[in-house]
């Protein structure tokens, strides 16, 4: 039976097909339950989620300082939480202090407030830069932190996931949360970017 | 452990390499790959922490030059064999012929 495929199939593919069709048959996974569970990562759980609790943290002081003091709780108040999110602690960037978050040993990342994370998150360079440069590697993410400014590492153990309270950009008085979300990025909540007034 | 895997503060492993407004996953079989965990895992064969091990025991250059969830497929063969949920012969015979089926 021909297959959509005209060539042949790279390494990771073979193998994949191969085990998913073993644990079909073998009644350890149902395809559907697979896609949909993808479908969620990939089109509903994301950013905007963690863009919403900025946009509340900077709007209402009140829910700023549950979710400094309880970062779990205070997200699952906006509905976010579940699988990688269960333990949350927020950080939050002042003009004193600039945090940046890493996983040296993994890629632990908080899901539910920043869906999956980027490639760049998981791999060697980042995991290894971040807690001895992590000046020079906010460089490169074009984040330039005065000398006089702390910058904090945090690095996700197994269980504790972070997430950064970026600073709240002057000239955004005017807008309404929603717009504020709008302005609020991933990589801002990761510490790699700064969180910019509309132009 | 002090495995490969524990990257923090280490030198030559690359420059930091940013694809701009990335995919989620980038190949059909990465979504596979992220899905499988969750159908897998309750059925008891193995939990995250063995997960994780799974891949800290990978060989030091295999881990640096395999992508993120190639490292997560590395971990299912492992565990799947060890725990007796699947066995080597019967993977090995599904990926030739899946292979074959491919061309």
């Amino acid at each position: 039976m021909g297959s959509a495929h005209n060539r042949p199939l790279s390494d990771p593919e073979i193998r994949v097909k191969a085990l998913e069709s073993l644990l079909v048959e073998k009644g350890l996974i149902d395809p559907k339950a697979l896609d949909e569970l993808v479908d969620t990562y990939e089109t509903k759980v994301g950013p905007h989620n963690g863009a919403q609790v900025v946009a509340r943290a900077w709007t209402d002081p009140e829910y700023k300082q549950r979710l400094l003091d309880d970062g779990s709780a205070a997200i699952g108040e906006l509905g976010f939480s579940g699988m990688q999110g269960e333990d949350m602690v927020v950080v939050e960037n002042t003009p004193e202090v600039h945090n940046l978050l890493v996983c040296t040993l993994c890629s632990c990342y908080p899901w539910p407030t920043l869906g999956l994370p980027p490639v760049w998150y998981k791999a060697a360079p980042y995991r290894s830069r971040a807690v001895s440069d992590p000046r020079g590697v906010l460089a490169e993410f074009g984040v330039n932190v005065s000398e006089d400014k702390e910058v904090r590492v945090w690095d996700s153990t197994a269980e504790v996931r972070y997430m950064v309270l970026p600073e709240r950009p002057p000239g955004t008085e005017s807008l309404t949360e929603s717009e504020l979300a709008e302005l609020v990025t991933r990589d801002a909540m990761i510490g790699v970017a700064l969180v910019n007034a509309p132009a | 452990m002090n495995g490969i895997h524990d990257l923090g503060g280490k030198h030559g492993v690359g420059a930091l390499e940013v694809e701009k407004d990335e995919p989620v996953f980038h190949h059909e079989w990465e979504k596979r790959v992220f899905g499988m965990f969750f159908g897998v895992a309750p059925h008891g064969f193995f939990n995250l922490d063995e997960f994780r091990h799974a891949i800290e025991r990978m060989g030091a250059a295999e881990y640096l030059n395999s992508t993120y969830y190639e490292h997560w497929l590395h971990a299912y063969e492992t565990l799947l064999i060890e725990k007796g949920a699947i066995s080597a012969n019967e993977y090995a015979e599904r990926c030739a012929e899946v292979a074959a089926e491919g061309q």
